[in-house]
């Protein structure tokens, strides 16, 4: 069957299988691998992107279902050569060690400062918790949330050490 | 009782400032993983790649009939099939494990654990060949599974491993450690002798990355590429030469990105294998990626250890002997990951970090009819094990002593002086001042405010719980006269090349799987020479392009690697000085290095930086006599002992009296690894340690039934911690050297996975005092404290 598609803000047209998912159809397909496939189940997260601006695990999504409707990816974070806050954020509070859960966390991270702009922990907490890192121990993937809503609320403090690297 | 101290040191703000080589520097690596682009095995596309799956045994123990191909072969979409007996023919249905048994590519004669590899099939997409293993029908002719490991010597249970010669029973091995008539005297002679039988359950690494390859063969110049998921590339391409018969200088091993090791990357898989195979057949590259299930119920996984735990005491609290006898469960094959002197791993140090006059171990292990593995999950080589058994004997020794367990573990602690210290089992612990961490330890947790507030609480009935451990690591695996994998030295090499621009490029032996090796390497090089760490690449993860080395895994890289990497660095910076010797007409013994130069003594305006030398080095005119162009170094770096972290924990719990539910609301770690590289990537590494930590102690286990069906093989039955299950860490530090690494470090990869789980158990069992409880097992779900608060403790397995 054919599929039609905005991914990335591109409108994409392909030929698949009816039963392809779609975290294969960006992998396999459109070659987006920064999304990951890690369970099968809906429980690790890896793979969640953006069906409509809303954090969806595209394991369990058809491609098929996502006919008509945009699709936001890792890869489209980043705008216009800049990176979003969250990305920023990730780096400098070390919110990610193998790197594999890390665009799931970042998309979820940008849904949640798009609805919430100043989460508590505990919020930021919960909006993670369907999704699983076995390197963090997630409190510095907080941290790094709670950086970047500083850091686009402009109140973030800036570090001796960001005051050196500049 | 106990009091509180000072703070130790301000290292970190230190740390924090330093722009050049040891410091909290951001990691070189993220830039491409929070963008997307981290290149992982799945993420290889070759063209013509072809894909192949894998037939799993649906029971754990059945011998094979027939297996019958013919549907699947006929698939439109199908490439190929492959059976067994197919693999027979050429001589690779088994392969060698680490540990020296042999284990099935594909089920020949029998499965002996669900989810053994039976059959693969390469196809066009994932998807075809997925369908085609639909089409394979294989008859099974069921036996009687092994699944209790209690009663696997029992002459009526059936032999799994008929396939070795002359095998009657089901036993694996036994080992001992340590002096029996000594430790027997001692306790017979004892005031008090405490006795509780202590399960570490079965569990399972499970990084979010599962494992798989991409094999590549070119039959025109004979060379084979092989992506995979390993955290050992040179030892796997040396393993994958002898089995195949592949020359090794024809096998190229790349260990791109890893989404996450912790030791369930260290083994080679049957799947690994089977890609190789199904890329020398096709001509295709191939590519093979388990799934999440398959990852669960047949790779490595870590403990399974029935232990029984005794110690012995005088009465006022001094720590005498430990005596212990354990019984391990090491699956239907032995897969064990360990040196091979080492066959329970560094179980041996059990003694822990206490000063004893006797210790004595016996193990018997055994063949299950489960998934082989035995050592993995961040354990150091079953240290975990080994901290485990200590830390709650000593607390079940506090519980009968009625005596607080920090005063308990202060009174028996090794003391600085008694270092470089040989333990009663033979280990030499090189360093170590464990008090100012144990004490530092309890000045952030404010420990004696904390049993103020639980004493109160226990007056309402709340239940909270504060739990305690100590350990002492060994890592960094190893010195070559006691230590190899399967006839490989545990040495690692390194290599610097300084570029005639004064950039730099080092390869290392040893693989990141998130550790930011990219980061820490770079840096312990800066420290040595002086050159900005964004200004030096490392490469590592691909034999073609590195020095021989055993890998990544039981917490060896810093204290290997890094030791080769500091050395390496050195020894440019020595060929360096006679360059820079003739640059400044002075002799070498003139000349003084500072922040990137040499100059001359007592004259600092005459000096060469290390670019200047480096363009020298490499460019036109003479160089003094007998030095060649050039200035790059390799060594290969034999540790002269293993190092031995050590740190010490406190957990606090709440548990709900009315559910069961288990709380954790504190976690404090101080942890002593020697000289800090980069304070941010430790820090890192401790929380993703606790956290694995909170999962073993409360909620992870792969169980069985009594068929010997796996009960874990989804994300849905094995149970590993969110967000919502983990507290805000609370870490400090310590630093004591290793006096035999050249930079003093001691690596911290493994500490909080050794650490953690005792001191929430303990935490848990505290909180549970009131209700006569002294010992439960993991993992203490709400079930099985529900049970222990009925004065139940359920017992394991």
């Amino acid at each position: 069957m054919q599929v039609t598609m905005t991914v990335n803000d591109e409108v994409v047209t392909k030929e698949i299988e009816g039963r392809e998912l779609l975290v294969h159809f960006l992998r396999d397909d459109l070659a987006l691998t920064g999304t990951h496939w890690g369970c099968d189940t809906s429980n690790c997260g890896t793979c969640v992107v953006w069906l409509d601006g809303e954090p969806v695990k595209s394991c369990t999504v058809l491609a098929a279902m996502a006919g008509g409707h945009e699709v936001r990816t890792v890869e489209g974070l980043e705008q216009g050569g800049q990176l979003d806050p969250v990305q920023q954020g990730f780096m400098e509070c070390h919110g990610l060690q193998c790197g594999f859960c890390t665009p799931g966390m970042l998309m979820t991270a940008r849904a949640l400062l798009d609805r919430n702009p100043n989460p508590s922990e505990g919020e930021i907490r919960e909006a993670i918790s369907g999704q699983i890192c076995r390197c963090t121990g997630y409190a510095s993937i907080v941290r790094s949330v709670q950086w970047a809503a500083a850091e686009q609320a402009g109140t973030r403090v800036v570090t001796p050490k960001e005051e050196l690297r500049a | 009782m106990t009091t509180v101290t000072e703070p130790p040191v301000t290292e970190f703000e230190e740390n924090d400032q330093k722009p050049v080589g040891h410091g909290r520097m951001l990691r070189k690596e993220d830039p491409r993983f929070i963008r997307g682009k981290g290149h992982y095995v799945d993420d290889v596309q070759l063209v013509g790649m072809l894909h192949l799956a894998i037939l799993r045994s649906p029971v754990a123990h059945a011998r094979i009939v027939s297996v019958d191909t013919s549907a699947a072969e006929a698939h439109p979409k199908v490439k190929l099939v492959v059976t067994g007996a197919m693999l027979a023919e050429k001589g690779l249905a088994w392969m060698p494990t680490l540990s020296n048994d042999v284990q099935a590519v594909l089920a020949t004669d029998k499965v002996r654990f669900q989810g053994q590899e039976v059959a693969f099939v390469v196809a066009e997409d994932r998807y075809f060949a997925r369908d085609a293993l639909e089409l394979i029908d294989v008859e099974y002719d069921t036996l009687v599974p092994v699944v209790d490991v209690r009663k696997a010597l029992d002459p009526s249970m059936p032999i799994i491993r008929d396939d070795l010669d002359g095998k009657t029973d089901n036993h694996c091995f036994d080992w001992e450690t340590g002096d029996k008539a000594a430790t027997d005297a001692v306790f017979a002679g004892a005031d008090v002798v405490v006795s509780e039988d202590i399960v570490y359950p079965r569990v399972h690494p499970a990084p979010m990355e599962t494992c798989g390859a991409v094999a590549d063969y070119d039959s025109i110049d004979g060379k084979l590429t092989l992506w995979s998921t390993t955290q050992a590339p040179h030892a796997h391409r040396t393993l994958y030469a002898i089995v195949a018969g592949i020359p090794e200088h024809k096998i190229r091993v790349i260990a791109p990105d890893l989404g996450g090791g912790f030791g369930n990357k260290v083994p080679i898989y049957p799947g690994y294998v089977c890609a190789v195979v199904g890329s020398l057949i096709t001509g295709k590259p191939v590519k093979w990626m388990e799934d999440r299930s398959e990852n669960l119920i047949s790779t490595g996984f870590a403990r399974d250890y029935i232990m029984r735990g005794e110690i012995a005491a005088t009465k006022d609290g001094k720590i005498l002997a430990i005596r212990t006898h354990v019984l391990a469960d090491h699956g239907a094959f032995n897969g064990v990951a360990a040196p091979v002197k080492y066959p329970a791993g560094f179980f041996g140090v059990f003694t822990g970090s206490y000063d004893l006059q006797a210790a004595y171990c016996s193990m018997t292990a055994v063949y299950t009819n489960k998934a082989p593995g035995g050592v993995a999950y961040a354990c150091s080589f079953r240290i975990t094990e080994a901290v485990y058994l200590v830390e709650r004997i000593v607390e079940c020794l506090a519980y009968e002593l009625e005596m607080d367990p920090v005063e308990l573990r202060i009174k028996n602690l090794l003391k600085p002086e008694q270092f470089p210290y040989t333990s009663k089992t033979g280990w030499v612990y090189d360093s170590g001042n464990y008090e100012p961490t144990m004490r530092e330890a309890m000045r952030i947790a404010g420990y004696e405010e904390l049993r103020r507030e639980q004493a109160e609480k226990r007056k309402r009935g709340e239940l909270m719980g504060i739990g305690v451990a100590f350990f002492t690591e060994a890592v960094g695996a190893g010195p070559r006269k006691d230590m190899d994998i399967l006839g490989l030295g545990m040495a690692d090499g390194c290599e610097l090349r300084i570029h005639p621009t004064g950039k730099a490029v080092v390869r290392l032996s040893v693989q990141t799987q998130g550790q930011g090796h990219e980061t820490t390497f770079a840096q312990i090089v800066a420290e040595e020479i002086d050159i900005s760490p964004a200004d030096i690449d490392v490469v590592h993860g691909d034999t073609d392009n590195t020095p021989f080395g055993l890998g990544t895994y039981g917490s060896r890289s810093t204290p290997v690697s890094g030791a080769a990497a500091a050395l390496v660095a050195r020894k440019v910076r020595d060929k360096a000085r006679i360059i820079a010797s003739g640059m400044l007409e002075v002799s070498v013994a003139d000349l003084e290095w500072d922040k990137g130069s040499f100059h001359v003594k007592g004259d600092p305006s005459k000096s060469v930086t290390i670019q200047d030398i480096a363009m020298k080095a490499h460019g036109a005119g003479d160089l003094p006599e007998g030095v060649e162009g050039g200035l790059e170094a390799q060594i290969c770096y034999n540790p002269e002992n293993l190092t031995y972290p050590h740190g010490a924990y406190i957990c606090v719990v709440d548990i709900d009296p009315g559910t069961a539910q288990v709380k954790v609301r504190r976690f404090i770690a101080v942890d002593d690894c020697g000289t800090r590289i980069n304070p941010m990537i430790i820090e890192g590494q401790v929380h993703g340690g606790l956290t694995d930590g909170v999962g073993m102690a409360l909620m992870e286990m792969i169980a069985f039934d009594e068929d010997g069906n796996c009960l874990g093989g989804s994300l849905m039955d094995y149970l590993i911690p969110t967000s919502l299950e983990v507290p805000d860490w609370e870490t400090g530090f310590t630093v004591t050297p290793s006096p035999h690494h050249p930079i003093g470090a001691k690596g911290v990869g493994e500490s909080a996975t050794v650490g953690s789980p005792p001191a929430i158990v303990n935490a848990v069992v505290d909180a549970l005092k009131p209700f006569g409880v002294r010992h439960a097992d993991m993992p203490l779900t709400p079930s099985r404290v529900w049970d222990a608060m009925q004065g139940h403790p359920s017992p394991s397995v």
